[in-house]
């Protein structure tokens, strides 16, 4: 038996189809994963996402050990609310974990991938020395995302008075307390909406208030094919500690300046940007019937070979897609290996579909 | 709960096969494997005039989630697939007895009794968990 969410008996009773999913019991689908797709892209749904990881971080020294420990700048979250996407890096400029940073009235929130907590709990202390600071990992708490085009408008209709002009008034990546409530603008679906992170106690009551409004149920089915139609990276899929951001489009998301602020990587990084012959993302469009999977290789006629690191059916496109890690030079078409069988595919920019309409 | 016709046999592989009256047999998947696959988005056939054997690869269902080859529950000839099957894959989700795959003139029609009937399939899908 896997790690249960508080939710766990309401998803039972909801009729999801669990799997395991880095220990945790989770919801795949309630049903279809198509259709729950095709929900959040149109109208809205909500995600159990308490298997997340929430650190909090405290004290007097947590603004300069956050600007030791993550490749983009916290000092740019100059006002309480704002939030950003960080990698956490190892010397070499690998990627350990992928995470969101917000500023809170005191302190940081991390939210960081499941399978990745104990590691990263274990390198927060080993890079802790000589920085004042402290951290609280908040398991009394539970995490709901609510996304798509009508998620916002949606949940302010289910909400004490106070939450719901916060959610209104909420801009893209920012994020306030309500109460014991923490309401976010952020997500994982290329759609609008919001995160909210409340006491364990009260999710399950939540949840079924926003089931029982109509706002569906979404399994994690739906969530990777939606983050993958976004262009979004999926942590142990197409990052890991061997990838460098600079590899996966990810080189937005690194504070270069200022100069003087060192960081975990960053010497790496300056090298690899140095030598520039690293491998870059690109996404793929297969136009044929077939589904592109991950670690089928792809081949870039005349200049070399790269791999697929992510790759499933487009509900939205109706075509497969995929996520690849190719050599830099690699042009507008590739092929790939599909059981023995060669294929060809469009290169494009990794990201297929933004706010339910196609990019492609 | 998945649903298990009681005039089909099946395979462990979760095929099922029936015996048409011109003798040839008919195949797709269970109910149970739809299910266990998830939303079907493709579909690959194994080509007319193909001979099979017994528990050979016959094809792919790709569904969301993953590939899954399906395989030949009884030995012949490949004597037509279902076309349909290119244009709407998720008709496999729909109705699982309704949606074959293809036909078999099988070249010894005695393997059509060792496979497991409807009690002997439900008792491989208990066991299962």
């Amino acid at each position: 038996m896997g790690q249960r969410t508080p939710l766990y008996d309401l998803h039972l009773a909801l009729g999801a189809k669990l799997v395991d999913f880095n220990g945790w019991d989770m919801p795949l689908h309630y049903g279809s994963q198509v259709d729950e797709h095709h929900q959040v892209r149109n109208d809205c749904g909500v995600f159990d996402v308490s298997h997340m990881t929430i650190i909090d971080v405290e004290g007097t020294g947590a603004e300069a050990f956050l600007r030791y420990l993550l490749a983009n700048d916290v000092a740019r979250l100059d006002t309480p609310g704002k939030a950003l996407y960080s990698t956490l890096l190892n010397d070499h400029g690998g990627v350990l974990d992928d995470l969101v940073v917000y500023r809170l009235a005191h302190g940081y929130r991390l939210v960081v991938n499941a399978a990745t907590r104990a590691r990263d709990l274990a390198w927060l202390e080993a890079r802790s020395e000589g920085f004042e600071v402290r951290w609280r990992e908040r398991d009394d708490l539970a995490m709901l995302a609510i996304q798509g085009p009508k998620a916002r408008a949606r949940s302010v209709e289910l909400v004490s008075s106070s939450r719901a002009s916060l959610i209104d008034g909420l801009q893209p990546f920012q994020g306030f307390a309500d109460g014991d409530w923490f309401i976010a603008r952020t997500g994982y679906t290329g759609e609008d909406g919001v995160e909210i992170i409340l006491p364990a106690g009260e999710a399950a009551g939540f949840f079924n208030e926003l089931v029982g409004a109509g706002i569906a149920p979404i399994g994690l089915g739906a969530r990777d094919t939606l983050r993958l139609e976004a262009g979004l990276n999926l942590y142990g899929q197409d990052l890991d500690e061997h990838v460098s951001p600079l590899s996966a489009s990810l080189e937005w998301s690194i504070a270069w300046t200022p100069a003087e602020r060192d960081f975990v990587g960053r010497a790496a990084l300056e090298a690899q940007r140095q030598a520039g012959d690293l491998p870059k993302r690109v996404g793929l469009v297969l136009e044929e019937r077939g589904v592109l999977r991950a670690h089928q290789v792809v081949r870039i006629n005349g200049i070399g070979e790269g791999e697929i690191t992510s790759g499933s059916f487009s509900p939205t496109l109706g075509k497969s897609i995929a996520l690849a890690r190719v050599p830099a030079a690699t042009g507008e078409r590739a092929e790939v290996e599909i059981r023995g069988k060669w294929y060809p595919v469009r290169v494009v920019r990794p990201a297929f579909v933004r706010h339910g309409k196609p990019l492609i | 709960m998945s649903e298990i016709r009681a005039d089909l046999r099946y395979a462990a592989s979760h095929e099922w096969a029936r015996l048409e009256a011109d003798g040839t047999v008919t195949v797709g998947i269970s109910d149970h494997a739809q299910e266990a696959l998830g939303d079907v988005v493709f579909i690959e056939l194994p080509a007319v005039g193909k001979q099979l054997s017994a528990g050979q690869e016959a094809g792919v269902v790709e569904s969301v989630k993953a590939a899954s080859d399906i395989y030949a529950p009884l030995g012949g000839e490949v004597v037509a697939v279902n076309e349909t099957l290119g244009d709407s894959p998720e008709a496999v989700n729909g109705d699982p007895y309704g949606s074959w795959f293809f036909k078999l003139k099988p070249s010894d029609p005695a393997e059509l009794e060792k496979l497991l009937d409807a009690g002997a399939y439900q008792a491989a899908l208990d066991a299962e968990g």
